[in-house]
């Protein structure tokens, strides 16, 4: 029997609800901030506005749902779900007051790209976009890389169950620390001390590069924020083909990787534990993939003779792999160069990178290199118990910052998640393909909404079918949450109609 | 009437003469056109017919935008059509005729550029690019100033005032519900 929810279930979702839309309003200071420094005014009322809205709205809710309790593993689950779909609402209200999207539903596509750091864009005139509403874009996938409830788990909420419940909630099933608030605060420390280096990094390339020292920084904080959140978002409409420079490529390799690696190796690595970085199944599998994958791309691209030489087909080839395999989405090529140019080979290795994705517990989506990882030592060990004697037993195991035993409750969690990510990857396609598109062209952009990856064949634009908007901004933000808190949600609904 | 018939003769000479030159005229300027109207090229038709404009020289047109960056004797000036932005590698010498690049506070100069298109540039690590051999401004860019909606301002000061209300009752509830 089916348990209907009761007001008291409600009014802690409404009030925890309310607590990460004050969160979200709070981190509004920063773009208001700017307004100011760039003497932006219409864009510093707009996001006045939007802070104003978001206060109200997290006031009521905290005063009308005010409650002592703690939240179930259901209610921190539908929290978060809700949460993600609220944040996505309210960060599209500085778009569309900025003008420069075609509709509110643009409005919401761009601010959930962001918020999951997919990067797929739908802003138009991007090239004309004040530097506060650009700042924006790169600082809401900022937040969503992090995690909208690790800001206000960091901020506003003690650490209790139902904290560790919504930490989990958001597609993160690791804690660092003991604690889920310190472990939320680490992750913030860890992007900010990798926030002033790569800015820095950036600002000295983008001098050199002959860009004044004013757009230097402005561009170092907004790349950095995008590709350390493998987000893929850029200032300028050309993507990072915009710069031309080698250096700046070498830069965001570097940071798209620190991105997608997994946050626990990052604390390892702190704590001066570097031989973690190659035992850890997660780089290993990451590594071997992207070996795999681009032997696969190079081959498709040497094939065609696409790039005159090897350096050509780095700063192409293996520079767009790494964005695909990362979930970062940085382009080097114009979008319908996928399609007209690199050929069948090339973007289906690219389509297997992009749906591999990063570590768990990073800024990556997609299946993970971890799940991946096992399922393959979970192969491996099939395969040498039918080769060994009946007889004889063996226990398997793998690294991952500890020796674990390799148990079937893993392989079946991992192999349940790449079937999920599997179904999300083929609806899309399906969808895009009822649309009107070729069935390459609506998988590629299919996989790369659903894996929050963000590189686009030329499908991802404001003339798209709306059907296809909202398929896109439901396949981020479930690709995002990693399905358990959106299951919980649909739940929660079916049994606030059918239960008793 | 011999005279006469040679005189006619002449004007009728002449009249297909005036006829020939006329027809001339008028092909060899349409074909002027057409092969003029074949080297411009829209961003989004180099993109899609890359192979065919591949080692070309093209004429492209579009707005500066972002920054000029300069890199030794050459700079790198984006210009966006309206469909793409395409990068354009031009000597520094050129600079002197951009005055505005597009950005917030401006439109960019309109910019015609005729130049070896490439599909994957050797000498830049296989970009999509254009060198630059020629470059003419269109039209001049200009500042441009954002009025202030005043709108915006209005509900801003009405949605302060109804955070406050909201505040001012939640506090109001906290010392009811305080034994």
């Amino acid at each position: 029997m089916v348990l209907k929810p009761t007001l008291d279930d409600l009014r802690g979702i409404g009030y925890y609800l309310g607590k990460i839309i004050i969160g979200l309003g709070l981190t509004i200071f920063f773009p208001i901030i700017s307004a100011i420094l760039f003497r932006e005014l219409n864009p510093a009322y707009d996001f006045i506005l939007s802070l104003l809205i978001c206060l109200i709205l997290g006031q009521l809710l905290t005063t009308v749902c005010s409650t002592q309790k703690d939240l179930s593993w259901v209610q921190g689950m539908v929290v978060v779900a809700l949460a993600w779909l609220v944040a996505a609402l309210l960060g599209a209200v500085p778009f569309y007051l900025s003008g420069h999207w075609k509709s509110y539903l643009d409005c919401v596509f761009d601010a959930m790209s962001g918020l999951t750091t997919t990067g797929l864009t739908l802003a138009q005139d991007i090239d004309h976009l004040s530097r506060t509403v650009n700042l924006w874009r790169h600082f809401l996938a900022f937040i969503g890389g992090q995690g909208i409830v690790v800001i206000v788990l960091s901020l506003l909420v003690r650490g209790s169950a139902g904290a560790f419940r919504m930490y989990v909630g958001e597609g993160r099933d690791e804690k660092i620390l003991p604690n889920v608030v310190e472990t939320s605060r680490f992750i913030w420390l860890v992007s900010i001390v990798y926030l002033v280096l790569g800015t820095l990094a950036l600002a000295i390339a983008g001098k050199i590069e002959g860009m004044s020292w004013a757009n230097a920084i402005f561009h170092g904080v907004c790349i950095f924020m995008a590709a350390f959140d493998t987000a893929g978002f850029t200032p300028q409409s050309q993507n990072i083909l915009y710069y031309h420079s080698l250096g700046y490529e070498i830069i965001t390799i570097v940071i798209m990787i620190l991105g997608a690696m997994n946050f626990n190796l990052h604390y390892t690595l702190w704590r001066q534990k570097r031989r973690e970085v190659i035992a850890n199944i997660e780089t290993r599998t990451f590594f071997m993939s992207v070996m795999l994958t681009f032997f696969l791309l190079a081959a498709g691209l040497s094939r065609l003779g696409m790039y005159p030489d090897a350096l050509g087909l780095f700063r192409k080839g293996f520079y767009i792999l790494i964005s695909g395999h990362t979930t970062t989405g940085y382009q080097t090529i114009y979008s319908r160069q996928f399609i007209l140019e690199w050929g069948p080979l090339a973007l289906t290795a690219l389509i297997i990178a992009m749906m591999m994705g990063g570590g768990v517990c990073s800024t990556s989506g997609a299946i993970k290199s971890l799940r991946v990882g096992v399922i393959f030592k979970a192969l491996y060990n099939d395969v040498k118990r039918i080769m060994l004697p009946e007889a004889s037993v063996f226990i398997e195991k793998y690294h991952h910052i500890k020796e674990v035993v390799l148990q079937d409750r893993q392989v079946r969690s991992a192999m349940l998640i790449l079937l999920c990510y599997l179904c999300l990857y083929a609806l899309g396609g399906i969808i895009g393909i009822a649309a009107g598109y070729s069935a390459l062209e609506s998988l590629f952009e299919s996989s790369s909404a659903a894996a929050n990856v963000g590189l686009s064949c030329g499908i991802t634009q404001p003339g798209m079918p709306s059907v296809l908007k909202i398929t896109y901004i439901l396949q981020m933000w479930i690709g995002r949450l990693e399905f358990m808190s959106v299951f919980a949600l649909i739940g929660f609904f079916v049994a606030f109609f059918k239960g008793k | 009437m011999r005279n006469m018939g040679l005189k006619s003769g002449l004007r009728g000479f002449k009249k297909r003469v005036a006829w020939i030159i006329f027809l001339l005229t008028v092909v060899s300027y349409q074909l002027s056109a057409v092969s003029f109207a074949q080297q411009t090229a829209s961003s989004a038709e180099l993109i899609e017919n890359a192979k065919q404009f591949d080692g070309k020289e093209i004429i492209y047109q579009g707005e500066a935008i972002g920054e000029v960056m300069t890199r030794g004797n050459y700079s790198w000036v984006n210009l966006h059509d309206g469909e793409n932005a395409i990068g354009i590698w031009m000597p520094n010498n050129f600079l002197s005729l951009i005055s505005f690049t597009g950005s917030y506070n401006a439109r960019g100069d309109w910019l015609e550029v005729r130049g070896v298109f490439n599909r994957a540039c050797k000498m830049h690590g296989g970009d999509l690019d254009i060198h630059a051999t020629q470059l003419a401004k269109i039209r001049e860019g200009r500042q441009v100033k954002h009025r202030l909606v005043s709108e915006k301002q209005s509900l801003s000061i009405i949605l302060s005032g109804v955070l406050i209300c909201l505040l001012i009752l939640q506090l109001l509830l906290k010392r009811l519900k305080k034994p």
